[in-house]
């Protein structure tokens, strides 16, 4: 009787492992409050996200009295995948990513930026053997050179870079401009690309490389910054519209006024970004029309 | 070599591939660029040499076995579930085509977005890849099988019961062992579920090797050839029950909840081609704007991806050849003595085990961006897998007390008894090879894996799903000529052997 009763638990446990491989069994085990769950795009090296956004769920996690939780992803469309299915209720997205996560879930909505993401720019870098110098206005010697973008819908590694070739080069592709176009897939392995020279050209965030500039992982005889692009809007946190109704009323409000207080250097610095300020989904319009134009976006 | 001129054989058939690679060489994008990779270089072997073991967590290897376990152990048993229809249906075959040809990669993508980052997301990408291809493999195996039990079966018995009874005992080892072999390929796939988010070892090692923390990847990577090598001392029959079990247990919690149903029911919508979507399905116009829609996807990325990939294939398909019948030698006992071959052996575990992706990025970096390295990494790692089943089957040959030893062993008696055997393993990598090319967008070869990487970060999943389905219908082309060489050289080699199966109820 006993050992039936034992085998019966050993069924039920089964049973319930089985549940948890199914997502949203998972979160009905949980009768208490779920836990917030954010993600951010894979934009550099992970051990710096880690450190970041560790340090970000801490701190929501005290001023929110919700277990909050960071998932690290690696692409940048499985971060907007995340979003868009509802596994994370927030991100710190790109410029663009945002702009898909939006229009991918109504109701969500841009919340903060960085106060450096207003007027974010890309640099052109260049391997030191293609003789290509610092230069004002944008440097047509890059045409028939091999050139590396970031990751695919990276805006700063890849939607403006393209949109400033394609100004440059009036009716042609960079496809078409460059010798090569390859998708490192971020900005780190972007600047460790270049600078070992196999690609000649790229474009990266101005924020990843003073970060890897300080780091000291750069050699200024390897590679250096050949252009500095125009501003534009870029990374942002986008929510969810339906968190109210998960975790209260005013929820969304009381999380906006957490990240817009943020004033603990040692959370900004792992972002590069002094402070968070506030932003409307308008800022973004911009890129959109981008978007469509390098046809990124329908 | 064998038969009359103009028939099919061995060497026709080989000299016809050998051409087309020379050919594809001529239209392929090879360029060297010279480059000063060394100071990376010499960090990459400082850490692959000083390998930093703490840094691997034991519960990223655990992860990575059960992964493996319960991906392949679904994807099997749904393989051979479907391998008793599969050679009567169409349907079923062309479905485990579409299966098959799918990376994992992208599996993993499509999954993520009914299932999100979940445990269920990471089995189910090795599963419904692999009950494709056990499917097909196991169905071979049972076409091939002796038939001899099956002709003294009485009138009127039943398919289910001639199977039971008569097909499969004959198969049953052959069975066994493919798919414990599988679940190495299984331990292999989870790298890529790494690239998506789930923390197999995968996970650690792109992290680390992007990142250039070489001592951490070379002990990541050391960790990985241990699991390989040893996968015959801890994968058994026996042990595959508790195996099972204990995956179950360790599989990663999912964080975070989706609703699979309305994920489920997004993503149905998001696959039907945009003009569908939108407009009336009776109007004409409709289909003005989906023809309107399908053309520049048809002529700007699926006709010259599916050239670009079938130039990349072909030449690493011969290169996989070339490489195979040079390393096998390594792997037999004939060859290397009882000595050597168990470091054959370790060096071939090591060369098959490690990711393409890798292969790539180092290539990438000595030659510059180009299809080159493509086809170096896809060479390496297929010659690996091909060149140490090719031992294997030269340690089972039966040989003369006096046979020749060394190079003449090598040319005159090992290479010609194991050729059918080698044509057969390179035609089933070449339908391997072609998927596997999906994974080189780093190196800007603009394969159909390139368009498909491309259509799901734009989140344009009808275009991914009209181009997969495109991919789906290469590797089946290739894989119905691939089909009818082997049989085509079966029966010009081995006329003892019935290659078509018999119709059960038609013997009586």
């Amino acid at each position: 009787m006993n050992g039936m009763l034992r085998r019966f638990g050993g069924l039920a446990r089964i049973a319930a492992l089985l549940g948890t491989l199914l997502p949203g069994a998972a979160t009905a085990r949980d009768e208490a409050k779920p836990p917030f769950v954010f993600t951010g795009i894979p934009d550099q090296d992970e051990s710096r996200l880690v450190e970041r956004f560790g340090k970000v769920a801490t701190y929501l996690e005290g001023k929110l009295g919700v277990p909050v939780r960071y998932i690290p992803v690696k692409s940048y469309p499985a971060a907007v995948t995340a979003f868009s299915n509802g596994q994370v209720q927030l991100a710190w997205f790109g410029g663009f990513t945002g702009v898909q996560a939006r229009r991918a879930v109504p109701g969500s909505r841009a919340i903060a930026q960085g106060a450096e993401d207003a007027a974010f720019r890309t640099y052109l870098i260049a391997n030191t053997g293609t003789g290509l110098a610092r230069q004002a206005e944008f440097p047509a010697g890059i045409a028939g050179k091999t050139f590396t973008f970031g990751a695919r819908t990276s805006t700063s590694g890849r939607l403006m870079p393209e949109h400033f070739i394609r100004q440059a080069f009036p009716g042609r592709t960079p496809e078409q401009v460059l010798a090569r176009v390859g998708f490192s897939g971020d900005h780190s392995r972007t600047i460790q690309l270049v600078q070992s020279g196999a690609f000649q050209v790229g474009a990266v965030d101005f924020a990843v490389w003073d970060l890897e500039r300080k780091a000291g992982k750069i050699d200024p005889g390897a590679v250096s910054v050949i252009w500095e692009s125009p501003p534009f809007p870029d990374y942002q946190w986008t929510l969810r519209g339906d968190v109210d109704a998960v975790y209260g009323a005013g929820f969304g409000e009381r999380l906006e006024a957490a990240l817009l207080a943020v004033d603990d250097p040692a959370i900004l610095e792992p972002f590069g970004r002094t402070r968070f300020i506030p932003v409307t989904d308008a800022a973004y319009e911009p890129l959109i029309a981008v978007g469509r134009s390098t046809g990124l976006l329908d | 070599m064998r038969g009359a001129a103009g028939r099919i054989g061995y060497a026709s058939v080989s000299r016809a591939f050998l051409a087309l690679a020379l050919a594809a060489l001529l239209a392929a994008d090879l360029q060297i660029t010279s480059l000063h990779p060394f100071a990376d270089l010499k960090r990459l072997l400082d850490g692959l040499v000083r390998p930093d073991l703490f840094a691997v967590e034991i519960r990223s290897i655990l992860h990575t076995v059960a992964f493996a376990v319960l991906g392949v152990g679904l994807g099997a048993g749904a393989g051979f579930l479907l391998a008793i229809p599969f050679a009567r249906f169409r349907s079923v075959r062309t479905a485990c085509a579409v299966l098959r040809a799918v990376h994992e990669l992208f599996w993993a993508l499509l999954l993520m977005q009914v299932l999100g980052l979940s445990a269920a997301t990471g089995i189910l990408a090795i599963a419904l890849p692999y009950a494709g291809i056990c499917a097909k493999v196991y169905a071979e195996i049972i076409e091939e099988a002796d038939l001899a039990a099956l002709r003294t079966l009485p009138a009127g018995t039943g398919a289910v019961s001639a199977f039971a009874y008569a097909r499969l005992p004959e198969v049953a080892a052959a069975l066994k062992t493919y798919t414990l072999y599988r679940f190495e390929c299984g331990l292999r796939s989870t790298l890529v579920l790494g690239f998506i988010g789930l923390p197999t070892l995968g996970f650690h090692l792109e992290s680390a090797f992007r990142q250039g923390r070489y001592g951490e990847a070379g002990a990541l990577l050391l960790a990985f050839y241990l699991l390989i090598g040893t996968r015959r001392l801890w994968l058994r029959p026996a042990s595959l029950p508790l195996l099972l079990a204990g995956s179950l247990v360790l599989l990663p919690a999912t964080v975070g909840g989706t609703d699979a149903l309305a994920n489920l029911a997004r993503f149905a919508q998001a696959v039907v081609p945009a003009p569908l979507r939108a407009g009336d399905p009776a109007s004409l116009e409709t289909w003005a704007r989906l023809r309107a829609w399908a053309w520049p996807i048809l002529t700007g990325q699926i006709l010259p991806g599916a050239a670009q990939t079938l130039v990349l294939a072909q030449i690493a398909l011969v290169a996989t050849g070339l490489g195979a019948l040079a390393l096998f030698p390594l792997v037999s006992r004939r060859f290397c003595g009882r000595l050597g071959q168990p470091l054959g052996r370790a060096l071939l575990v090591a060369v098959r085990s490690t990711p393409e992706y890798m292969l790539a990025y180092l290539a990438l970096q000595l030659l510059g961006p180009s299809m080159l390295p493509a086809i170096l990494a896809l060479a390496i790692h297929n010659a690996g897998i091909v060149a140490y089943l090719l031992g294997r089957h030269a340690d089972g040959l039966a040989y003369r007390p006096d046979a020749p030893r060394g190079l003449n062993l090598y040319a005159y008696e090992a290479v010609p008894r194991l050729y059918g055997q080698f044509l057969a393993y390179l035609l089933y990598r070449w339908e391997i090879i072609l998927r596997e090319s999906a994974i080189f967008g780093i190196l800007g070869v603009a394969t159909l894996g390139f368009y498909v990487d491309a259509a799901i970060a734009e989140l344009r999943l009808d275009v991914a799903a009209l181009l997969i389905l495109a991919t789906a219908l290469l590797a089946m082309a290739v894989d119905a000529l691939s089909r009818r060489l082997r049989r085509a050289l079966r029966i010009a080699t081995l006329p003892t052997r019935l290659s078509a199966p018999l119709p059960v109820r038609g013997e009586a």
